[in-house]
């Protein structure tokens, strides 16, 4: 099982400092936060893509690119990178270039994304969303199998006999998650192509993300892929830990009143009880992962925590960080304390499989 | 037969005229589904009692676990009765929320009977020119009659067959039963049920 950091790189004011870090001082930051979980002893560092203010992370490529050079144990990813308004042959193109950077350790997650004028300004029309992530997607998935591709489709330029360099690095493409929050139609898709599914269950209550998971697992069984316990899950979590439960809460409760993403509405208490915002002591937070066996249908495969945005200042980032690098070893034990043999590992590019050591681990599917 | 009402009503104070009247109007629906043979159960949403949570769906995006019932009652039901107090002008602002909130989906085809309240008849108009246009768009099928109450309705001898509202509540409850008499029970969408084979998404169909 995966256990990582993920972020959309939000440029927010820190309510308590009065400070907003400049973009710069930010996008520095998101480096430091992906070093740090390596040496910790995190498996995933994801990063979002956005194409407006507050967010800085337009370019991930690069920003991932970057801190490859800078780990080498670590797995690099996003969250998400928009599969409706960039073009699939540059997808191919950018991420085939970062796994061979990366030696292997690249995957990525694909979303719709929810920021309306985006659609327009990359040319696009946001009621296409799904259709543009079914068609994008087919033919992503195409030029990293298909050495030449004849391509026609509704929303690209058609293609004739183009290569897509460079090829994926040993011929395995980077795994692919397929994100969504509650379209059945993206959970449909990750089960047709034996993907794996990511359910970003901040924002969504427990028993509709558990009903999404279920419906990929089942589907994903139908279309051959192995049983339903065999499909490949993520989730996510809002951390925020202190030593004690009281402390963490008085703290963070600042931030997530005064965030964009969760202020004025429900209270922390009530999104702490109906979401997978996780705000508590290392031991409530333990206990309130291994529950989440229950949302995703049993066993899954990748844990993602955000622990930066919402103007929670760069130290404290860091000591999240380092908490989490005690929290994971435990979690990993308790986990691995029930998972049934046969359900799989997360999956990796086999050369990241051959570098850990790992025998039997799952290569790119 | 088993048929389900449910009622919105979106009156701020306890009592309310507003409660009165949608009262009356779920008295009289009844009478008219039970004269036809019918077991009526009734689920009474007062919007007052999701006022937070109603700000809160629209800010996170999604239900408490209590409003969530509440939609689900309504998207349920086979008839619906909605009364909302007359605020300048138009329906209340919270009123307004709860269907802002709800699938909008949740009322198409579903029978619905309109009815406001206000100071004085002259604001009478508010269930043609706001009600019912809201509920045109939510593709909810509004009964001819809507019933307006000002405050000098409730003046009238109570129980009295020539009072105008008391007549006005007979025809309305007569035509939403008529409505629901003449539908089956909606069947309640579920997105994971009706899903897209990705064959078809692929041809890019619907």
């Amino acid at each position: 099982m995966h256990f990582g950091i993920f972020g959309v790189g939000d440029v927010a004011r820190d309510p308590l400092s009065g400070r907003t870090p400049t973009e710069h001082e930010r996008i520095k930051a998101l480096v430091e936060y992906a070093k740090l979980a390596e040496d910790v002893g995190l498996d995933v560092f994801a990063i979002g893509e956005h194409h407006n203010p507050p967010f800085v992370p337009s370019s991930p490529t690069t920003l991932l690119g970057h801190i490859a050079a800078r780990t080498e144990r670590i797995l690099l990813s996003t969250s998400t990178t928009l599969i409706t308004t960039n073009d699939p042959v540059k997808i191919a193109e950018d991420y085939a270039m970062l796994q061979h950077l990366a030696d292997g350790r690249v995957d990525l997650m694909l979303g719709r994304g929810n920021t309306g004028p985006v659609y327009p300004w990359f040319g696009q029309d946001i009621r296409n969303g799904i259709e543009l992530a079914v068609e994008n997607y087919a033919l992503l998935h195409r030029l990293w199998r298909e050495d030449v591709v004849d391509w026609t489709g509704r929303f690209r330029t058609p293609l004739q006999g183009f290569t897509s360099t460079p090829r994926p690095l040993g011929g395995v493409p980077p795994f692919v998650w397929h994100a969504s929050i509650r379209s059945p139609e993206i959970a449909e898709q990750a089960a047709y192509y034996g993907d794996g599914f990511f359910h970003n269950n901040l924002f969504w209550p427990k028993e509709h993300v558990r009903r999404l998971v279920d419906l990929y697992r089942s589907r994903f069984e139908h279309y051959g892929h192995g049983p339903a316990d065999h499909a490949v899950v993520g989730l996510a979590a809002h951390l925020f830990v202190r030593r004690n439960s009281q402390d963490a809460v008085r703290e963070f409760r600042p931030y997530f009143d005064g965030s964009a993403a969760y202020g004025n509405g429900p209270s922390l208490e009530d999104t702490m009880a109906q979401t997978a915002v996780v705000v508590g002591s290392p031991q409530q937070v333990i206990e309130r992962v291994l529950a989440y066996r229950e949302n995703a249908g049993g066993d899954y495969q990748r844990q993602l925590f955000n622990v930066d945005g919402i103007g929670v200042p760069h130290r404290t980032v860091l000591e999240q960080i380092e908490s989490l690098g005690e929290i994971v070893p435990v979690l990993r034990k308790e986990f691995a304390r029930s998972r049934p043999a046969h359900v799989p590992d997360a999956p990796v590019h086999p050369s990241v499989g051959a570098a850990a050591g790992l025998a039997g681990a799952e290569g790119g599917r | 037969m088993k048929r389900t009402l449910a009622v919105v009503s979106a009156g701020l104070r306890l009592p309310s005229t507003t409660r009165m009247l949608a009262d009356r109007l779920t008295d009289g629906v009844r009478a008219e589904l039970e004269g036809r043979g019918a077991q009526v159960d009734v689920e009474v949403v007062e919007v007052r009692d999701h006022a937070h949570d109603l700000v809160n769906h629209l800010m996170a995006g999604y239900p408490s676990p209590g409003l969530g019932r509440a939609f689900d009652a309504v998207t349920a039901a086979d008839g619906l009765i909605v009364v909302t107090p007359t605020f300048t002008a138009s329906y209340s602002g919270l009123f307004k929320m709860f269907f802002e909130c709800l699938e909008d989906t949740a009322l198409v085809d579903k029978p619905v009977l309109t009815a406001a309240t206000g100071g004085t008849g002259r604001h009478s108009l508010v269930l043609e020119h706001a009600v019912r246009p809201l509920f045109a768009y939510l593709r909810a099928v509004v009964v001819p009659t809507a019933v307006f109450a000002a405050t000098d309705d409730w003046g009238y001898g109570s129980g009295d067959t020539q009072d105008p509202l008391v007549r006005r509540i007979g025809r309305a409850a007569r035509e939403l039963a008529d409505a629901v008499a003449r539908r089956e029970a909606p069947t309640v969408e579920d997105p994971h049920d009706g899903l897209v084979p990705f064959a078809r998404l692929l041809e890019g169909g619907e």
